[in-house]
């Protein structure tokens, strides 16, 4: 290939790495200055509660989305069913609604004052029938299952389809049951993607803080917020942050050693898919629950969002929400600008001047989506905090006047922390678009007399473009659903509309959070038809 | 020999398309058969219809004397006891090849499948290769670990699907003839589905010729190409030109090379209008006593020259002659038939 030295882009790389540790050791470091008091104030008052929360959640939240993901992929792959074609890819809509969005639905719909409880209680004329507890360790797990099932099951479908069905056939020939070759042949050749799908899941459900806090569901993320910003003490919000993180890395270990091991390659493409033709109560019962999880998930929370959206709607859409609106678009463009520009430079850097220190700084700079985002909003305050304390003692050490607090609080700190958050999220597409790019063209782009840096501009740009899309699309509607880091960083003013769902839905008025939550799932349906089409893609080549 | 598989006039297809009909063939103990037909002809829904992966709605399939699929009756799969071989291997990916092997033998001892397993792999070569997984082994090794799989449990009827269609042709013939030495050594009977009438004739004793879901011939691989029934097989099968032509006596046939015989006599009237095939090894060139034709292509083949003629009545002729006999396009040569037997149709 042809040497490339540009030592800036080595640097830059290494420095993204730093942006991502450094608030990680911070967060650490506060074990270092800790005052023995507020640890043991926290082991003896939260801890156990919070780790059995936490625990509680992820068993749960993980047995779930393992049934309900592998379960549906295999219907929809393997087996022929009334509207199994438009099934196929709505089963994947759930992933555009925010936990938080579906928490409040679910509360909203099924409290004590709401529309089913009422309504039973009109229908039965009575006040005595059973009703399960909605705020409960149950509902949390089935509120976050619903919404945290598609990676679950785009995984392990595509997977299904890949693997297509001969080695099922060839198990049966050999004299397994259907379900013998089911859990014999079918899911151990699936399981590095039910793997990876089921650890997103559990890593999106450890970083969740909206739908845990509507719920009262104690865990780390709403421990982290109530010393922040109920206590005022960062130290223990950085004690706190330290666990969440550890448990973080320990699942993203977990992954790595599970997937790592089961690194086979899918040895045969099989050409034919033939589905099980379910006849008689089997279509039906498939029909069924594939309609029951796409009606749950999907569809009454869309309705109900609209029914209220259309009660405020006179109200709310005015110029507060357009402000919030654009608030919103705007945090979210700057991320999705700095973060691209920086996953290009990663993903570049990394083709170029690929070495022990580059790989690994790549490596690194790309763990953040497995930081929650309280953990990242924790470290990057604390680190602004730090630099701003540097800037003000030098200020007074040549007489000047104090600077005050410049990066603690601003915009610049939230969009730097949304970077490191969502790094990952770009760095994929782009490094698969860049794959694709043979160095031949680059090379041909050199020997025609182009410099290193105008044949990035003239040549992997342009062939770039679609990977720059999806992964500036995906990092803008992400930012725009990130509830943690934006309360928690966000400077005076900067209220987005996760933040207006928070604050309305922690005071109980679903109504009034329904149009922000509208606004975000729309948004959210981009990305994911984006998806949809793509697999749609690539179920044709089969 | 006794049958051991029996398919009575089944017909199978889904959803108002019949992709089989009216099928019927009986495969003798111990003996390899194929299925030959162009794609889409309908030979592997025969195949996944004995497996038992394809409903039948018409006729039975029965093997050593028991129904296995009818109209009402559709034992699964896993209880026909039929080895299967796949187009494109089915290797299971997170299982050794020894584990492949043994997948089948899983109601025997731990000890026992081991040993199988290695008796297997040391049939088809690759006894070195026990702990490697699928992936790491080339097209070919794959495809010898899928027929150790399916033959493991010893089964008394072995299905393989267009099992060579992957290969580079070079491994391709090797392998076949490998697998068809180890084939005819534990005496399997087998039936074999391929589009590849080379195949075809390496590994079938009995062929059975499948256009649209029917069967236009079962015969010897000798007999479809010198005694076709049809002008399907006629076309299908090897190489060829049919000629038009009149009946000139119950023996013989008046056409543009002449009055042509054979050693056998026809039903039809005289002055029938019929079709004679000629194959390239029928059409001798350069004798003395002939038709002058007109050479208008030639490839050369090594040992052979295959030539393209026209007669003066305009019917193309192909000929295949030793290579020494080097004509160029645009001369003329006599031509004449040596038929042992003439195959006619009627027009």
């Amino acid at each position: 290939m042809a040497r490339v030295n540009l030592p800036i882009l080595k640097i830059t790389t290494v420095m993204l790495a730093m942006v991502v540790v450094l608030p990680l050791l911070v967060v650490f470091s506060g074990w270092m200055q800790s005052e023995n008091l507020v640890w043991e104030h926290l082991l003896r008052t939260v801890l156990g509660d919070l780790l059995k929360n936490t625990a509680w959640l992820l068993l749960g939240v993980g047995i779930g989305v393992t049934i309900l993901g592998v379960g549906l992929a295999w219907l929809t792959t393997r087996c022929e069913f009334p509207c199994r074609r438009i099934f196929d890819w709505a089963l994947m809509l759930p992933l555009a609604v925010p936990a938080y969005v579906m928490a409040f639905v679910a509360l909203g719909l099924l409290d004590y004052t709401g529309p089913v409880q009422t309504g039973l209680r009109e229908t039965l004329g009575s006040n005595n029938f059973w009703f399960p507890e909605v705020r409960s360790t149950g509902g949390v797990i089935t509120v976050m299952t619903l919404v945290l099932y598609p990676y679950v099951y785009m995984l392990a479908r595509s997977s299904f389809i890949t693997q297509g069905n001969s080695t099922v056939e060839a198990a049966r020939s050999l004299g397994l049951s259907a379900w013998g070759a089911f859990f014999r042949v079918s899911i151990p050749t699936a399981r590095p993607a039910i793997v990876a799908g089921v650890s997103l899941a559990l890593m999106e459900a450890l970083a969740d803080f909206g739908a845990v806090a509507i719920f009262n569901y104690d865990t780390f993320t709403t421990a982290i917020y109530k010393a922040w910003f109920g206590l005022f003490n960062l130290q223990a919000a950085s004690q706190l942050a330290s666990f969440l993180l550890i448990l973080a890395v320990i699942a993203l270990t977990a992954e790595r050693q599970l997937r790592g091991k089961a690194k086979y390659h899918e040895a045969t493409r099989s050409t034919n898919v033939y589905r099980y033709h379910l006849a008689g109560w089997h279509r039906w019962g498939a029909l069924f629950i594939v309609s029951l999880i796409s009606l749950l998930a999907f569809i009454v929370p869309i309705i109900q969002l609209s029914i209220w959206a259309w009660g405020v709607l006179s109200e709310d859409m005015d110029g507060r929400y357009i402000g919030l609106l654009l608030h919103t678009l705007m945090l979210g463009g700057m991320a999705a600008g700095l973060t691209v520009i920086s996953a290009m430079v990663l993903a570049f850097t990394r083709r170029t001047h690929s070495d022990f220190l580059v790989r690994g700084s790549v490596n690194i700079a790309t763990l953040g989506y497995a930081l929650p985002g309280s953990v990242l909003a924790v470290g990057v305050m604390l680190t602004f905090t730090s630099i701003d304390n540097v800037l003000t003692t030098m200020a007074t050490l040549i007489g000047w006047q104090s600077p005050g607090q410049i990066l603690t609080g601003s915009v610049f700190a939230l969009v730097m922390a949304y970077m490191v958050r969502f790094l990952a999220v770009a760095y994929g597409p782009i490094e698969s678009g860049l794959c694709r790019i043979r160095v031949g063209i680059a090379e041909a782009a050199r020997g025609l007399g182009d410099s290193p840096l105008f044949t990035l501009w003239r040549v992997y740009l342009p062939l770039l473009r679609p990977g720059l899309f999806t992964a500036g699309l995906l990092v803008l509607v992400d930012v725009m659903k990130e509830m943690p880091a934006t309360m928690l960083l966000r400077p005076f003013g900067w209220d987005t509309l996760a933040v207006r769902i928070y604050e309305m839905t922690s005071e109980g008025e679903w109504e009034r959070a329904a149009l922000p939550a509208i606004t975000l799932i729309l948004v959210g349906l981009i990305p994911v038809i984006v998806l949809v089409r793509r697999s749609a893609i690539y179920q044709g080549r089969n | 020999m006794s049958e051991i598989l029996e398919i009575k006039s089944i017909r199978c297809g889904y959803e108002g398309t019949i992709v089989v009909n009216d099928f019927t063939l009986s495969l003798a103990d111990t003996t390899q058969s194929c299925l030959l037909g162009p794609s889409g002809c309908g030979k592997t829904t025969v195949l996944r219809a004995i497996a038992g992966f394809e409903r039948i709605t018409r006729g039975e399939i029965i093997l050593n004397g028991r129904v296995i699929s009818s109209k009402d009756t559709q034992i699964p799969p896993e209880h026909r006891g039929i080895g299967m071989v796949f187009q494109d291997y089915a290797l299971f990916p997170h299982l050794s090849v020894a584990d492949n092997v043994a997948f089948g033998l899983r109601k025997q001892g731990k000890m026992k499948q081991r040993k199988v397993a290695e008796e297997m792999l040391e049939l088809v070569g690759l006894e070195d290769h026990a702990g490697h997984y699928p992936h790491e082994l080339s097209g070919g090794q794959q495809q010898r670990v899928a027929v150790a799989r399916a033959l493991a449990p010893k089964p008394p009827l072995l299905l393989m699907d267009e099992p060579f269609s992957n290969l580079d042709s070079d491994l391709r013939e090797r392998l076949l003839l490998d697998i068809h030495e180890i084939l005819r050594q534990r005496q399997t009977t087998t039936l074999f589905v391929t589009h590849d009438q080379e195949e075809a004739f390496i590994i079938g004793d009995h062929i059975a010729v499948m256009n649209d879901g029917y069967i236009k011939q079962w015969d010897t691989p000798y007999n479809l190409y010198h005694e076709p029934t049809n002008r399907f097989v006629a076309d299908f099968i090897g190489q060829g030109r049919l000629i038009g032509g009149v009946l000139a006596s119950h023996e013989s046939v008046q056409t543009s090379l002449g009055l042509l015989a054979g050693n056998r006599s026809y039903e039809w009237p005289p002055e029938t209008r019929v079709d004679v095939l000629l194959r390239p090894d029928d059409v001798l060139l350069g004798v003395d006593e002939g038709v002058e034709c007109l050479i208008t292509d030639r490839h050369f083949k090594g040992a052979q020259i295959m030539y393209t003629l026209r007669t003066p009545g305009g019917d193309e002729l192909l000929s295949l002659v030793p290579s020494h006999f080097d004509i160029d396009i645009g001369q003329k040569v006599k031509a004449a038939v040596d038929a042992e037997h003439l195959v006619i149709f009627r027009q």
